[in-house]
Formats: C-alpha cells, sequence, structure tokens
C-alpha cells in the first residue's frame, strides 16, 4: 500500500519552538540562540554581557555542551543564572532540551535569555529554539570565508558579532571581505568588531542589545 | 551530524502513520529534501538504518530525493543556481544581480510518501 503524506519531519521540534516563543512573548523574554564554532568567543561573549549589563537586566543562559560543565561554571561565577544541557555527543540544542532546562528559570524574573548553542555552524541552525534572533559569532583568527562556506547561518542570523579583532594586526584575516560576504547574503545583518578580552567595541553590542529588549518589553 | 535526530522525528512521523492506517510492515520511506537543508545522504542512511536494526522497521528501506534550489531575484526572475557551492548567491540569468535573492525552493524537509503493508 502506497500512502502519500507530505509532513515536515522536524514539525514536533517546529510546533515546541513555537510554543516556546508564544512563552517568551508572554513573559516578555528576549531570547538569543548564540552559534559559532568551537573557540569563537561565545562564552566569553556572555561573561562580559552579563558582568557589564547585569544592573540593567535580569539575564540567564541555558548552555549546551558536547560534555563537561566547564562553561555554566565561568557563567555562573559572573552571579547569572546558567542551566547545563550536556547533549552526549549530539551536535545541536533543539526546542525539547530549552523547554525542560527553562523548568529551571522562574521566567517572571527573566529579561534576556541567552542560549549558547553546542559549537558547530551546520546543525544548530537547523532547529529552532523558539528565539526571537540567531547571533553568529565569527573570530578573527577563523577563516575570513567562513561566511562563504557556511552561508545559511550568516543568512538567517541578525546580528554577526566578529570577536578578538584586537588579534587583527597578527593574522590574515580580511576583515572587509568577511563582513562584506556576510552582509550581502543578509542586508539586514548588524555587525559588531568586538574583543572580548579588551572589551573593544561591546557597547555597540550593548546598544543593539538595549533596543532589541525594548521590543520585547511587556508593558 | 544532526542526521540522527533528524531520522528519529522521521521514525516517530512514521509509526503515528502506520498506527493511523493499521498497517505493520513498513517498505518503504521516501523523503525529500532540499539542497540547503544540509542533508548529507550517506548519513541520513546510516541513521536510518543504525535507527531500525532490531525494530519492527528493520529492513525498510530509505530514498532520498532532492529537491533543487530556486531562487528569487529581486528583479522577479526565479532561477536555479548553477554552481552548488553558490547556493545563496549565483547570478541571476536576468539581470545579473548576484546578491539579495530569496529562496523559493530548497530548504524543505519532509516526509513524502511511504509504503507499507
Amino acid at each position: 500500500m502506497e500512502i502519500p503524506v507530505i509532513r515536515n519531519i522536524l514539525e514536533a521540534n517546529s510546533n515546541l519552538a513555537g510554543d516556546l516563543r508564544m512563552l517568551f512573548i508572554r513573559h516578555g523574554i528576549l531570547a538569543l540562540n548564540l552559534i559559532s564554532s568551537p573557540g569563537a568567543g561565545k562564552t566569553s561573549l556572555l561573561e562580559r554581557t552579563l558582568k557589564d549589563l547585569q544592573a540593567e537586566f535580569r539575564m540567564a543562559v541555558i548552555e549546551g555542551d558536547l560534555q563537561t560543565d566547564n562553561d555554566a561554571r565561568r557563567v555562573a561565577a559572573t552571579g547569572a543564572k546558567a542551566v547545563q544541557i550536556n547533549t552526549e555527543g549530539g551536535c545541536h540544542l533543539d526546542a525539547a532540551m530549552i523547554r525542560a532546562a527553562l523548568a529551571h528559570f522562574d521566567l517572571s524574573e527573566l529579561d534576556v535569555l541567552f542560549i549558547e548553542n553546542v559549537g558547530n555552524l551546520v546543525c544548530p541552525v537547523e532547529f529552532d529554539c523558539g528565539e526571537d534572533d540567531k547571533i553568529a559569532l565569527l573570530s578573527v583568527t577563523e577563516g575570513d570565508d567562513k561566511p562563504e562556506k557556511y552561508p545559511l547561518l550568516f543568512n538567517l542570523a541578525s546580528a554577526l558579532v566578529l570577536n578578538k579583532v584586537d588579534l587583527l594586526p597578527y593574522v590574515d584575516f580580511n576583515l572587509s571581505q568577511a563582513t562584506h560576504f556576510a552582509t550581502r547574503l543578509n542586508r539586514g545583518l548588524a555587525v559588531f568588531e568586538v574583543s572580548c578580552r579588551t572589551g573593544q567595541g561591546l557597547h555597540t553590542w550593548y546598544d543593539w542589545l538595549r533596543a532589541r529588549r525594548a521590543t520585547k518589553k511587556t508593558t | 551530524m544532526h542526521e540522527i535526530s533528524i531520522v528519529t522525528s522521521l521514525l516517530s512521523l512514521v509509526e503515528e502513520e502506520l498506527a493511523k492506517r493499521q498497517l505493520q510492515k513498513l517498505l518503504v520511506v521516501r523523503v525529500r529534501h532540499g539542497a540547503l537543508a544540509n542533508i548529507v545522504p550517506d548519513a541520513m542512511s546510516f541513521a536510518f538504518e543504525a535507527l531500525t536494526l532490531g525494530g519492527p522497521f528493520e529492513g525498510a528501506r530509505l530514498e532520498l530525493e532532492e529537491e533543487p534550489v530556486v531562487l528569487r531575484c529581486s528583479c522577479g526572475a526565479s532561477f536555479n543556481p548553477e554552481q552548488k557551492r553558490e547556493l545563496l548567491f549565483a547570478p541571476c540569468p536576468a539581470c545579473g544581480a548576484t546578491w539579495g535573492h530569496t529562496v523559493e525552493t530548497g530548504r524543505e524537509l519532509y516526509l513524502q510518501h511511504i509504503e507499507a503493508e
């Protein structure tokens, strides 16, 4: 017997992500999904942001890692609440993992939720976690052709954080080539050139966060 | 690498569809995936085999069909990009613009058809 079906294979995840999105709207939470390759500086960006903006926002982090809770401990050291998800080898977070992690938070006491995805530029892009925005991170110690090699992330992200710009004099990274490519793939992409080590440029990222958060505030 | 998750979701859809029709034995599952859906066919087949082994769906065949990418240029023309590596930024045959296209098809990932008895 032949059965025509036509069903989105990821429909369960998409439906759940839709529920989470409604939940975030109801609580006025800005949810951001941070995606990059390993070592680009997702945790460093969070450490800085959580410290520098702690007087302005109530923030929390869901940490996705293959193994260990090292990143969650780094984040928790800033005083922010962090929940660790160990994917045990899984290459991405999905909406069900986010829902499970949310049980550890009081959503009425939260303004911004960061989801630090597993370091990977491919798989996390395919799984909607209910976030408002995907944030792509790229560091100048990587290839400047990453946007060309992994166009989908840069096409779908709302913002690109270019980290480690303090190292530019020592590496062959062509900043204008990387940003040129990414912004042509995605005209609405906001680009921030920062160094999480020195703090350079981070105010531009913070301004974007403030503006984005203002659009989600419940009255 | 995320093919295991995809096949897990696929198998639960298949289970639902078979249960609805009170069918037992799965013969063929056909999946259509867009060329931009980041699917590696070999990894899908491997995941399918591994996840059905020893279960009620063991021996079923997974067929994969690729949905070609269609881009729409801001000038209004729709076209297939020729080069696989340039899927999102191919030159438009009508006006020559390389950027700013929207993806019309190519991101789909769906269960298309089941054969069972």
